[in-house]
């Protein structure tokens, strides 16, 4: 078995090596704070955290961030990665998922072709599972967000809205917060400022790096929001009909085509799907019949900001054997605002070699 | 012998030994002063093991001790679900582990606000909002449910309704009973802001190796604090 996924990684990295890649290797020590800065306090309930005498540090818990780290302080574009070795996760108590596994990837740093670069990635890391019996399927975050930018209401909204993407149930909440046209507050939102620096006096002292401008100028934003109409319900079922689309990808293409009117956010947001679907197809990738879900990629850590796939295996309930997806965003969080448009995927070459033992090949 | 672990010191353990005292049960220190030693009388087969109250349900979990007294919070916090079961909620030693900020933020009285302001936070200071608590694991699990996001958790050990005047937080979740501490520091508890209640509990072991004989123990026990026959059956 060892012998068997040594064999796999090596099979892997050739793969990557032959489509351009050079190899990058991580420390697998990473100072916590950038992590936990990107992701927030979750990550640290899903990374194993240690400590030196001055820095905390976490045992990586993927090679995205540190790649985008060195990529971004290099800058040298176009370029392509390959790495491989383990990652560490923890797992909650009782769950029989691993805590430390492989993971073999491969990343594109590319702005001339997005639609190819997506594709590209796609149509190798499906190469490189191909016979171990899996099931591919995609999403587009990229859609999303643009339905969200095409809603017509206030930016401090819609900002809102796509804060929170990633967690469906606050999501849920806040969009029908939004297009109930309920009022937040009525009892402050109808004080004037110096009623409300009064209020906030009387309330207590004034502890901690919060100021009382921060909690007047928030009940500022809350009064604004009162005199905000509700979110038209077209917005608010175009989001759901979005979220709800499960079909092959190109019968999700003439049901987006519907959704979108011309001249929106969406709209454009639909024509770079329809380029990924033609990228796609030209690596000979069938769109007939490659499922797309509305809803998929959302629920992972949220840097990816586009195109997402992933690969399961048949009726059980494992972890995703590879995924991947456009992640532009993260490289401007990293890259102190100035991004590099990126996409990348990985593979778990322990799951792969035992499900082609058991689908004996 | 059944180990019972019970807290060495304090409040904590007088009430305890009071609760079994009131259920015919004698829990006595022996030995002088103040060497770690006790017994139980009413009883045979209990050993009684003087811990520290925060160390019981670490040896509860590890199976050396088959039975033990000690908060809910703590088993909550620190153990996976399954590793104890309840046997009896003792009553006192009621605690709420409460998410809390600062009298004055009067535009924050719900998690939803306080998520709102937490982003708003991060925009104008540069870091996320920060939460002090020493209890990481419920209070990000229950941060996580309420979907709030761009905070941080300090660790505080102690004192925690200070970190805010001393600006190593800006809001904390933290234990309280009456409150009194909380309002002394001019704080207040959210709305739904309570993460647990809490009380002293007495748990079995699912981990602790029972022999008939500690099962049998553990029935005559059942019966002498009139509670029901399947309280607490950790080997089910």
């Amino acid at each position: 078995m060892e012998r068997a996924i040594e064999a796999e990684v090596a099979r892997l990295l050739d793969i990557f090596r032959e489509a351009g890649a050079e190899r990058f290797d991580p420390p697998v020590l990473q100072p916590a704070d950038v992590l936990l800065d990107l992701y927030g306090e979750d990550i640290r309930a899903r990374a194993f955290v240690t400590h030196d005498d001055t820095d905390e540090l976490m045992l990586r818990p993927d090679f995205t961030v540190p790649l985008v780290q060195a990529h971004m302080a290099r800058a040298r574009n176009p370029a392509r990665y390959a790495y491989a070795g383990p990652v560490w996760r923890r797992q909650p108590p009782g769950s029989m998922r691993a805590r430390e596994y492989l993971q073999a990837g491969f990343e594109v740093f590319d702005a001339t072709d997005p639609a190819a670069a997506d594709a590209e990635v796609f149509a190798l890391i499906a190469d490189s599972v191909a016979g171990a019996r899996l099931h591919p399927t995609t999403g587009d975050i990229g859609l999303l967000i643009a339905a969200i930018d095409g809603i017509d209401t206030t930016a401090p909204r819609r900002a809102a809205l796509r804060r929170h993407l990633w967690r469906p149930e606050r999501f849920e909440r806040l969009l029908r917060l939004y297009s109930s046209g309920e009022t937040r507050k009525p009892e402050l939102v109808s004080l004037n400022a110096e009623q409300i620096a009064g209020q906030i006096v009387a309330a207590g002292p004034a502890l901690g790096l919060r100021t009382p401008e921060d909690v007047a100028s928030r009940i500022e934003r809350l009064a604004e929001d009162a005199r905000t109409p509700p979110i038209a319900r077209a917005d608010v079922d175009l989001i759901e009909a979005l979220l709800a689309i499960r079909a092959p990808c190109e019968a999700a293409l003439r049901q987006l085509r519907d959704l979108a009117c011309a001249g929106t956010p969406l709209a454009d947001a639909v024509d770079r799907f329809a380029a990924r679907l033609d990228a796609l197809a030209a690596r000979g990738i069938d769109i007939a019949t490659l499922p797309f879900q509305g809803a998929f990629g959302r629920t992972t850590l949220e840097y990816y900001d586009g195109f997402v796939f992933g690969f399961l295996s048949e009726g059980r309930d494992l972890p995703m054997v590879a995924s991947g997806g456009r992640y532009d965003a993260l490289t401007r969080a990293l890259g102190g605002g100035a991004g590099v448009p990126a996409v990348g995927g990985i593979i778990r070459p322990e799951m792969l070699v035992t499900l082609r033992g058991a689908a004996g090949c | 012998m059944l180990k019972l672990g019970v807290p060495s010191k304090g409040r904590l353990q007088a009430q305890t030994f009071e609760w079994f005292s009131a259920h015919g049960i004698t829990l006595e220190l022996s030995g002088a002063g103040r060497e770690y030693a006790g017994r139980v009388l009413g009883l045979s087969g209990v050993e009684l093991v003087l811990l520290s109250a925060g160390e019981i349900p670490r040896e509860m979990a590890a199976g050396r001790i088959h039975m033990g007294v000690t908060g809910q919070d703590l088993v909550a916090e620190r153990l996976a679900p399954g590793a104890v079961s309840q046997v009896a909620e003792l009553g006192f030693g009621h605690a709420d582990l409460v998410v809390a900020v600062p009298n004055f933020w009067i535009d924050v009285d719900t998690m939803d606000d306080l998520d709102a302001a937490a982003a708003a936070f991060r925009a104008r200071h540069g870091h996320r909002l920060r939460v002090a608590t020493k209890y990481h694991a419920l209070t990000r699990a229950f941060f996580r449910k309420h979907g709030v996001a761009d905070y941080q958790l300090v660790d505080s050990q102690g004192a925690t309704e200070g970190t805010v005047k001393y600006e190593t937080a800006e809001a904390i979740a933290d234990i309280t009973s009456s409150g009194d501490t909380l309002r002394a520091n001019h704080l207040r508890i959210l709305s739904d802001g309570v993460i647990l209640r809490s009380q002293a509990t007495l748990f079995a072991a699912t981990a602790a190796p029972w022999s008939e004989d500690e099962m049998t123990v553990l029935t005559t026990m059942r019966q002498a604090l009139n509670l029901p026959e399947t309280a607490g059956a950790p080997w089910r």
